[in-house]
């Protein structure tokens, strides 16, 4: 099966010719989040073992991901699944949003209405997450039909993974952004599982990307554990969208090396040998081959941004977790943009409830998912 | 001032919005060049152009989930969907996306949409083609259910609804599309969201009804003043949010309450605006709350003339709540 590839699991290039010229500042940005991503992970899934937290999704084998980011401008949006952390952060989610969310208290930007993962951040058209598979695609395809309407030279990116190929939105959105020839990146993270459920039993088409031949548009396959790749193929991928010549599928073939969430157990589904094959794949250990194969990294610059960034995690949850919880009132705001009467009632009673009360007791138990 | 019908009203208050507000696109099965199946949205295309009234793939979910993803990016898209019967591929993306954007995202993000569908039955169209399912809608917080009854109030809601900042479905009694006429003023006037109004004043009894039911409980009104009986209808016009302070007036005044509604009676919305006036108002009522509903089946086809309610139906409950 034809794939791109940049760089081979051991950081060494594939073909000179195909090396995408980024600056060092860039490379040693993507290498940075690829880094960050994967130690707030780790982080965030042993707060949710620790029960600081109620649930944890890591993107960990994924990060490369994070190449896509760099292909994408200011004015261009984002329609995420929930395993695309590396992108919001390098596009300039702040740390701090990120990890208030997880805590959802009064300095979460979401107001503490989600679980965990489930970002939104508009000052970088990041757009809100739901647990609904693949609803985004159609929306983003819709975004995008916006965009071309109002003739801005500007894309959506969607991101989604095997399993959202299979729901109905995937189709919906694959077709009208065909239809309309609408400046939409269609991003599939084929990471093999959708939750338990491995790719051959979600479709029978195991190359994903050849399902956009049904939609009258290109698809391609990357290797989504080469960070470079990924920066390739989506930057093709923008600039196609962004002559006017419509949308592009992307199939990034991956894995993912941990769990689905802190409440999953892979190795209940998972052989550990596959497991072992794809940690030779890792995309972090590739890229910082290469990175140090050009002299542009090094162990003890490595370490060095570890300790930094382990340290920063550790500041910002310091710091966020002496907010409260956000305050009873905000439970009924943004259902609309005005109360009803009727709303405005029950945050009446509710109010006077907590003032007999004094406080309430929170005894849900752990998310079981 | 011209005289106009439902349809036309809406094709009208459809038009004057779009000449006021180029962020404002039309789309959906049969919309664009063919005008929609009803002729709802007739000469749109010709006047705005493909870009912003177009026909789209026979996709509902892919209809809702793009008008969300315009309304995000600063459109206010109006999708149509053909029929409510139809909408149910489109339900999580209402249910699930359009309605909790705003609260989800800690209102970073909106989705102000107009989602316009035909309901209701009286055109024998059998289970598929009119069912009355507004309960569904008003059963999920962060939207609003909009349904007019004449053509005044339906240009004026739909304008309204149309510059609303939330999702807003508008429900568009079908069997009145072209059964009556109404003066309808050629400016861009609103009818505000969330209003009910008193169609007719009355002391006896109030009925409290919406869309296609408002002229059915004017009728039994006529029936029931030629036994002297003086009946209050109220026309909800919006049922989330509900205008609890007109339906807690009227039933305060008459002490007697009949709410109509095409939909099935069990879990339908009147069910909730008996819960309201028994919380609110118990101490007024000088009988039971009734309603007169659609049976709890599925929508019949050759006997839809019997399922319906219909005046006569309507004055036999009217008749038992003030012999109580």
């Amino acid at each position: 099966m034809e794939i791109v590839q940049i760089l081979k699991p051991d950081g060494t290039l594939v073909n000179s010719s195909l090396e995408p010229k980024l600056s060092q500042e860039q490379l040693k940005k993507l290498y940075h989040y690829m880094v960050l991503t994967r130690l707030m992970d780790e982080r965030g899934l042993m707060m949710q073992r620790q029960g600081k937290i109620g649930f944890y999704v890591t993107s960990t084998g994924q990060e490369a991901i994070v190449g896509g980011a760099l292909a994408l401008e200011k004015d261009d949006w984002v329609f995420p699944a929930y395993r695309e952390h590396a992108v919001g952060l390098f596009l300039g989610m702040p740390l701090k949003i990120f990890i208030a969310q997880l805590f959802g208290n009064s300095e979460d930007a979401n107001k503490g209405r989600q679980m965990p993962n489930h970002f939104a951040y508009a000052p970088i058209h990041y757009v809100s997450i739901s647990s609904p598979i693949a609803t985004q695609v159609a929306q983003a395809a819709g975004a995008a039909m916006a965009m071309k309407l109002k003739k801005q030279k500007t894309v959506c990116i969607t991101y989604f993974g095997d399993g959202g190929t299979s729901e109905n939105d995937f189709h919906a959105g694959m077709n009208f952004a065909g239809v309309y020839k609408a400046p939409c990146i269609f991003y599939c993270s084929n990471n093999q599982y959708a939750i338990s459920v491995p790719v051959e039993k979600q479709t029978a088409q195991q190359q994903i990307s050849e399902k956009a031949k049904a939609y009258g548009f290109p698809g391609i396959r990357v290797d989504g554990n080469d960070v470079l790749a990924v920066y390739k193929v989506v930057k093709d991928a923008v600039d196609r969208a962004k002559r006017g010549e419509g949308p592009t599928l992307v199939e990034s073939y991956t894995f993912r090396m941990g769990p689905h969430s802190s409440s999953d157990d892979p190795t209940r589904y998972c052989p550990k040998s596959k497991l072992d094959e794809w940690a030779k794949q890792d995309p972090i250990k590739r890229f910082k081959a290469y990175l140090i194969n050009k002299k542009l990294w090094s162990e003890k610059e490595d370490a060095a941004l570890i300790g930094k960034i382990k340290q920063e995690i550790s500041d910002v949850i310091t710091e966020v977790t002496q907010a409260k919880p956000p305050a009873l009132s905000t439970l009924f705001e943004d259902v609309y943009k005005e109360m009803p009467l009727t709303l405005q009632w029950q945050k009446e009673a509710l109010l006077e409830e907590a003032k007999q009360k004094g406080s309430f007791k929170d005894s849900s138990e752990a998310f079981p998912l | 001032m011209a005289t106009l019908t439902l349809l036309q009203a809406i094709n009208d208050a459809l038009k004057t919005e779009m000449r006021l507000d180029d962020r404002v696109v039309t789309f959906g099965e049969d919309v664009g060049f063919v005008g929609g199946v009803f002729r709802t949205t007739e000469g749109i295309q010709k006047e705005f152009g493909e870009g912003r009234c177009f026909d789209t793939p026979l996709s509902e979910s892919g209809i809702i989930g793009a008008a969300i993803g315009m309304a995000l990016y600063g459109l206010r898209p109006i999708a149509e969907i053909q029929f409510l019967d139809f909408i149910y591929p489109a339900f999580d993306q209402i249910i699930s996306e359009a309605a909790k954007m705003r609260y989800r995202s800690g209102a970073q993000f909106t989705c102000p949409m107009v989602i316009r569908t035909p309901y209701g039955g009286g055109i024998k169209g059998g289970h598929y083609h009119s069912q009355s399912t507004e309960a569904f809608f008003a059963h999920t917080p962060g939207l609003k259910v909009v349904i007019p009854s004449n053509p005044y109030d339906a240009k004026g809601l739909l304008i309204s609804a149309i510059r609303d900042e939330d999702p807003v479905m508008f429900l568009e009694p079908k069997r009145l599309y072209r059964a009556l006429k109404g003066e309808v003023p050629e400016s861009a006037y609103t009818v505000p969201l969330g209003k009910a109004v008193v169609t007719k004043e009355g002391s006896d009894v109030s009925l409290f009804c919406w869309g296609a039911m408002v002229p059915v409980c004017m009728e039994a009104a006529t029936k029931a003043a030629q036994k002297n009986l003086n009946i209050e209808v109220v026309d909800l016009r919006t049922i989330t949010p509900l205008d609890v302070e007109t339906v807690l007036a009227s039933a305060q005044k008459t002490g007697r309450v009949v709410i109509v509604h095409e939909a099935v009676k069990t879990a339908g919305f009147g069910a909730e605006i008996s819960a309201l006036i028994s919380e609110r108002a118990m101490e007024y009522m000088k009988a039971p709350i009734l309603r007169v509903a659609g049976f709890d089946t599925p929508f019949p086809y050759t006997l839809e003339h019997v399922y319906m309610p219909d005046p006569v139906r309507v004055l036999m409950a009217i008749e038992k709540v003030t012999q109580y």
